[in-house]
């Protein structure tokens, strides 16, 4: 039997705001495999960032368990979540969250600081590795102002890795993206799960960014609609591959 | 998060955004910049009144008679009329009081002194060789007269350098001439040290001394003196001799019990620590202004740190996202904070003790550095970091990480 990495039964989660309550989650039940490359989709107000927030064990929910890694995270205090967040998750944002006036390679050691067993020794090197896995070793000087989209988002994707968690969870990762950059980023995805066997869970409304993954969970008012493998998981490399090469590049190309 | 982890974010964090952080540093440098400057000076002041008190020897011990009582007509008299101080009183407070080590009686009149075709108004004071060493005063030439002296009433004397610039010439030396001090002739033994003006602003060289007895007899014709003089050990003991004359002169006056003394005894340290009031006085007005200027730097960085926790809060969201405590949030912006602080303060001491010096160089005032007040400034400084830094950082480490990191 798989590992499973996420373990969610019937998981409700309930705002109040002011005399109305307002039920975001009205009982969810799933799982995921270690090794699993799932995206949630949904509209908005299916209740997909309530639950990307619990997931991400920034909130807890009111009703039902939730399982990170084998921990019920509901038992936690805050400091114990910031420890798990730091070791078992790392977070990819829309808008990449870089610090800015900040090189790559100090952005990527950020969560190290917080992990107190990594020694400040081995920091730069694990931050080092980090960068070389997502392709952008040498720009590790670099400012994120000095680098394109595509590359902060490769910067945001080392920083999730390095601390080396269980889960990376994307929140639409490719949603300031151009197509082309956008295929990039998944195809970087595909590799990290199939390579490395990350387990990555996207969260994404995007259905052609979904096809990439091997399953997809859909919400739909604060309930899981669809839970279906993807028979046909489609190879971001060759979707990039087929994207019709940009005239006005081979003009400038010919030009000069 | 060690020590220096935070350190070194605070500080990149400060660089990051170089006006800001000088700027808010500056708060700080003039606040305890001023409280350094101010107290010197106010020290300075104190220190230098201080001396010029001690000039006049600081162990010093006056006795002068005192009446309140009327004699006769019912018109009160005054100190220099009374005569109810006599050489024996001087001899008993020499052999009976403990603590007490030179005594001199002293009397002392105004005239004439002629040398020549000079002449100069000046005042005689009739003394024993023990003055000298009760007023610290040295002899620039010459010798002092003796006790033989005093015995026999000898006509010698000494003089201040103001009485010797104004009736001698400045070309022949004075010791060893016979200047005239109301038609009475005395042979010079010596010229005293230069000791300048006093707190009062009297010159203290404007002056002749002779042996008492030559006053009282040859110049004055009174057999009673006018004042006593006399040392203590040290400064601290002079209460204990005060206390001490006061009983033996009252037993020499033959006082009851309840009769009020006839004399007054004054130390030194009194009139020092009365004069030293006021310059206490300057130094904590001086102080109270700086430490105001000291606060409105800390209410500074208060602000701006508010300012950064509002601006930062996406940073904030983030770091909590990817695992920061809200300890770890804490201490990071109270870092920043006391790095700010402590910066300025080190920046602020050496600003204070270098205007503190410019103060001595160009406006001639003394001032003192003391070593408490730079200790004090600086924890003082050190402590407006962490109290106005702390609340700030608390609300940076209470934020909910989803609000903050979806925060525009």
């Amino acid at each position: 039997m798989p590992n499973k990495i996420l373990d969610i039964n019937d998981l409700k989660r309930e705002f109040i705001m002011g005399v109305e309550t307002i039920k975001a989650l009205k009982g969810i039940t799933f799982s995921v495999d270690a090794g699993e490359f799932v995206t949630i989709m949904g509209s908005s107000g299916s209740g997909k960032t309530t639950l990307l927030n619990i997931l991400g064990c920034l909130d807890i929910p009111t009703e039902g368990t939730y399982l990170l890694d084998g921990v019920n995270i509901k038992t936690l205090s805050r400091n114990e979540l910031a420890k798990l967040r730091n070791h078992k998750i790392g977070f990819v944002f829309q808008s990449y969250n870089l610090l800015a006036r900040t090189s790559a390679i100090e952005n990527v050691e950020l969560p190290l600081f917080y992990n107190a067993d990594i020694p400040t020794k081995q920091r730069r090197e694990k931050a080092m590795n980090a960068l070389e896995a997502v392709g952008l070793k040498d720009r590790m000087d670099h400012m994120p102002n000095q680098l394109s989209g595509g590359q902060q988002q490769r910067v945001a994707i080392a920083r999730a890795l390095v601390n080396e968690p269980v889960m990376i969870l994307a929140d639409e990762a490719t949603g300031n993206l151009d197509t082309k950059t956008s295929y990039e980023i998944m195809m970087l995805f595909q590799e990290l799960n199939s390579k490395q066997g990350k387990t990555i869970v996207f969260v994404t409304h995007e259905p052609d960014i979904a096809v990439f993954s091997s399953r997809t969970v859909t919400l739909k008012d604060g309930r899981v609609i669809k839970d279906l493998k993807n028979e046909n998981v489609h190879s971001a490399k060759d979707a990039l591959a087929s994207l019709p090469v940009e005239k006005e590049t081979e003009e400038i190309k010919q030009a000069t | 998060m060690n020590v220096f982890n935070l350190l070194g974010l605070a500080w990149k964090a400060l660089t990051r955004n170089k006006m800001r952080s000088a700027l808010t540093m500056l708060g700080i440098i003039i606040g305890v910049g001023a409280v350094i400057t101010m107290v010197s000076i106010g020290e300075g002041s104190k220190q230098s009144i201080r001396s010029q008190l001690s000039s006049m020897g600081s162990n010093m011990i006056t006795i002068r008679p005192f009446s309140n009582s009327t004699a006769g007509g019912g018109a009160r008299v005054g100190a220099g009329g009374l005569q109810t101080l006599k050489v024996k009183d001087a001899s008993s407070i020499l052999n009976e009081v403990s603590f007490v080590t030179d005594v001199s009686p002293a009397v002392s009149t105004n005239g004439q002194a002629i040398n020549a075709s000079l002449n100069w108004p000046t005042s005689l004071q009739g003394v024993s060789p023990d003055y000298l060493t009760i007023r610290d005063w040295k002899l620039v030439s010459g010798t002092a007269f003796t006790d033989d002296d005093v015995a026999t009433a000898g006509k010698v004397c000494l003089l201040g350098q103001t009485v010797v610039d104004n009736i001698f010439n400045g070309v022949e030396s004075p010791v060893g001439k016979v200047i005239r001090f109301n038609k009475i002739p005395l042979k010079v033994m010596g010229v005293l040290e230069k000791k300048g003006e006093n707190t009062f602003g009297q010159d203290q060289d404007d002056i002749i001394l002779a042996p008492y007895t030559t006053v009282q007899k040859r110049i004055m014709a009174i057999t009673h003196i006018q004042t006593i003089y006399a040392a203590a050990v040290d400064e601290k003991s002079s209460d204990t001799a005060t206390k001490e004359i006061g009983v033996v002169l009252r037993a020499n006056h033959k006082l009851h019990f309840g009769e009020e003394d006839d004399f007054r005894v004054r130390t030194q340290a009194e009139l020092i620590s009365t004069m030293s009031s006021t310059s206490q006085l300057l130094t904590v007005l001086l102080t109270a202004i700086a430490a105001i200027s000291l606060l409105v730097g800390g209410i500074g960085i208060m602000n701006i740190m508010y300012v950064s926790v509002t601006e930062r809060t996406k940073e904030i969201g983030l770091r909590m996202a990817i695992g920061a405590r809200g300890i770890d949030i804490l201490l990071q912006f109270l870092t920043e904070a006391i790095l700010i602080s402590i910066t300025g303060g080190i920046i602020g001491v050496i600003l204070g003790i270098s205007s503190a010096k410019l103060v001595t160089v160009f406006l001639a005032w003394p001032t003192l550095i003391s070593q408490s007040s730079v200790v004090l400034s600086f924890v003082v400084c050190a402590v407006t970091g962490v109290f106005f830094g702390y609340y700030p950082a608390l609300k940076a480490s209470r934020l909910d990480p989803i609000e903050a990191l979806r925060y525009e």
